[in-house]
């Protein structure tokens, strides 16, 4: 839309942000009774949810099991009433598809599988409002639910997206300023050691700002991490009091 | 069919040598493979050779109503398939997880960085678009795949010719190819993928991995860039975790090898430009023949041959002289002499016991060897006469002696001499006459005849 400025004069972006600035969030575990984890995570208005089986036996062919380490198995999905338009999406699209590969990717790197020899980690994501940020908020949505169900990780995974207007990095990005076209990355962290599990990149960004770019979503992702790591604490806080501890 | 497991001990042996930075087929760290591009007759097509991978890319054009929330843009379609024949291990079902990145990655690196103008393949707002098509198909698996299709794609776009269009009012008039000159897709800029291997856990790295580093390697980062340095993709894969500035330092070598692949592009096409301009012949059965037109190669690393003589000749000098060959080589039966390379001068002995030598028929002794010195003075002479030679000896010399038939002396008068027993027919040696005669005797003839003197 012409006139629609990302970044105002000001320094304000579109929804009254800064350019660093996070959107809230808000996120609760142990949602399922059923699952052995399970998280609800709202970023601004993007709200996704993930559940997680596992560690247990492999399903289905006993020939994928991996003898020194647990499988990890992604699922991604959008619900169809997600986006602006109601969108039917066939459960095995290729979006879909990639987004459950690089979450698998992220979480292998950061969950100890080697405790798990021969068995099958099932992580389920569903995002029911996207609005910006779907890896971001499915990442952060999943580390939770992992720490749920009590399966050993190397640190938190923490995810942000970052995109560049106007020579500024802006942090977490909104649908509308992805929508816009500019560059956007999203960025994996395991905020303890700085370690990148995904990188991922699109659009046109001169490679002058990548580092720029790189290091605003590495301190927004930092963030995200205190944030999850406050509602870790409350959880279990709240669950050793109704455990009478 | 299943892949086939790569072995422990290719897999150490492959680590190994990249921790001492040395790459199976000689490269360096930073190196790609020779890169061939050839096109084919027809616009758009266009097969890329990125070492021994191969992908076939074609470009094809449509008209179709635009999509709805787009209606004044064009169509982009990407499509990458991993044939049967790339690898055993592609099988229709199989694929599908190593299918969907490769081709997401690409359509990220293409659509979403925009090096397609698609407003300018608006025909009828709303109406009529063009829908233009990639077909990759990755032909011979030899690893880094996404390279050689995202060159493959971009050479086919820039090649590829879509029909005129105009528009009067409410009509729409298709050129054929024949009555206008089909017309260039308006590209911005050429984004490429450089891919980067990581090994044990990031700490070694490579460009452009074959097949087999593929397999070793703990993960990969793919970094798309156009030769203005900016960056159209990142993507990293595979389980390994990465530092900023590593991310930094591959964007930075990511740079530098765009710009020699974008030139190459540039060339490739250019030529090909070139001659269907002139009317030449084009087309892979031309540059399948002559590897010239319409294909260019990025030649080999020359190699520095400017002290290979030196070396080759300090080589020679330090190795031993080389046994002389003769054309034709004498054999001697037992009894007979010989001076020669390899065989002990027992000119000496020879001296000792009187008959010996002689051998020859009447006819002078054959001098074995031209550059052979006879101390004795003896006369030597050329073995010309070709009728003394019966037999093929072969047992006293070495085979290399023997290029051309080897010329038999032999003092014998019997039809068969065996020359390993050379204690044959001693008597017989000594009754030899004895004319001018060089040759030492041979060695184990004269040893054991010694012996046997001795022993007698």
């Amino acid at each position: 839309m012409a006139g629609l400025e990302l970044l105002s004069d000001q320094g304000y972006r579109v929804d009254g942000r800064r350019a660093g600035e996070l959107r809230k969030i808000q996120a609760r575990m142990g949602v399922f009774a059923q699952a052995d984890g399970s998280a609800y995570i709202e970023q601004g208005n993007t709200k996704a949810l993930a559940v997680v089986y596992g560690p247990h036996e492999i399903r289905g062919s006993r020939a994928r099991a991996l003898p020194d380490r647990a499988l990890v198995n992604c699922q991604y999905s959008s619900a169809t009433f997600s986006t602006g338009e109601r969108k039917r999406r066939p459960h095995g699209d290729r979006k879909s598809c990639e987004m459950g590969l690089q979450l698998r990717q992220t979480f292998e790197a950061a969950i100890l599988t080697q405790l798990h020899p021969r068995s099958q980690i099932d992580i389920y994501v569903q995002v029911l409002q996207a609005d910006g940020g779907t890896y971001a908020a499915c990442v952060n949505a999943a580390t939770l639910a992992v720490l749920d169900a009590g399966v050993p990780m190397r640190d938190f995974v923490c995810a942000c997206s970052a995109g560049f207007v106007d020579s500024t990095a802006l942090a977490d990005l909104s649908h509308v300023e992805e929508a816009a076209g500019g560059p956007q990355l999203a960025l994996a962290l395991l905020p303890a050691s700085g370690q990148i599990a995904l990188l991922e990149m699109d659009a046109r960004l001169h490679e002058d700002h990548l580092e720029q770019v790189l290091e605003a979503a590495a301190r927004a992702a930092r963030d995200v991490h205190t944030l999850l790591d406050r509602v870790v604490r409350q959880h279990v806080r709240e669950a050793s009091v109704l455990l009478g501890d | 069919m299943k892949e086939t497991p790569l072995s422990n001990c290719e897999r150490r042996f492959l680590l190994r040598a990249i921790e001492e930075k040395k790459r199976l087929d000689g490269r360096q760290t930073y190196d790609y493979r020779n890169i061939k591009i050839s096109f084919g007759t027809d616009y758009g097509c266009c097969i890329v050779e990125l070492g021994k991978t191969r992908v076939l890319g074609q470009v094809s054009c449509e008209l179709v109503s635009p999509k709805l929330n787009r209606a004044t843009e064009g169509i982009l379609f990407f499509n990458l398939e991993l044939s049967q024949m790339a690898a055993p291990a592609f099988e229709p079902g199989r694929q599908s997880d190593l299918l969907v990145k490769l081709n997401r990655l690409l359509e990220r690196c293409l659509r979403n960085s925009k090096c397609i103008d698609t407003e300018s393949l608006c025909v009828v707002a709303g109406e009529k678009v063009w829908q233009i098509r990639v077909d990759l198909h990755l032909l011979n698996h030899d690893g880094n795949i996404i390279d050689a299709a995202s060159i493959a794609a971009i050479v086919a776009l820039c090649h590829f010719r879509r029909p005129d269009v105009s528009v009067q009012g409410d009509e729409v008039t298709l050129y054929t190819p024949e009555e206008r000159d089909p017309v260039p897709l308006s590209i911005h800029h050429m984004p490429i993928c450089v891919s980067f291997a990581f090994f044990q856990q990031g700490t070694y790295l490579l460009v452009d991995p074959n097949e087999r580093e593929e397999r070793v390697m703990d993960g990969l980062l793919v970094i798309a860039m156009n030769k203005h340095r900016e960056i159209c993709t990142i993507q990293s894969s595979g389980g390994i975790m990465l530092l900023k500035d590593q991310v930094l330092r591959c964007s930075k070598i990511a740079g530098v090898k765009v710009l020699e692949i974008t030139e190459l592009i540039q060339k490739a096409l250019e030529n090909d430009q070139k001659v269907r301009k002139e009317g030449g012949k084009y087309g892979f059965a031309e540059s399948i023949a002559s590897q010239r037109i319409t294909a260019f190669k990025m030649e080999k690393a020359p190699i520095d041959t400017s002290d290979v003589e030196e070396k080759a000749e300090e080589i020679i000098a330090e190795a031993e002289p080389p046994l002389e060959v003769v054309s034709n080589p004498v054999l001697w039966t037992p009894g007979t002499a010989q001076i020669g390379e390899g065989v002990e001068n027992s000119w000496g002995d020879l001296e000792d016991s009187e008959k010996e030598e002689e051998d020859e028929d009447g006819t002078d002794e054959a001098i074995i060897l031209d550059s052979i010195k006879m101390d004795t003075g003896v006369e030597v002479s050329n073995i010309g006469s070709q009728e003394i030679f019966q037999e093929i000896i072969l047992i006293l010399f070495p085979p290399h002696f023997l290029k051309d038939a080897p010329i038999v002396l032999s003092d014998s008068e019997e039809e068969e001499m065996i020359i390993l027993e050379p204690d044959k027919n001693p008597k017989k040696i000594r009754t030899q006459t004895i004319s001018a005669k060089q040759e030492a005797p041979s060695k184990k003839p004269v040893r054991k005849r010694k012996k046997k003197r001795a022993a007698n």
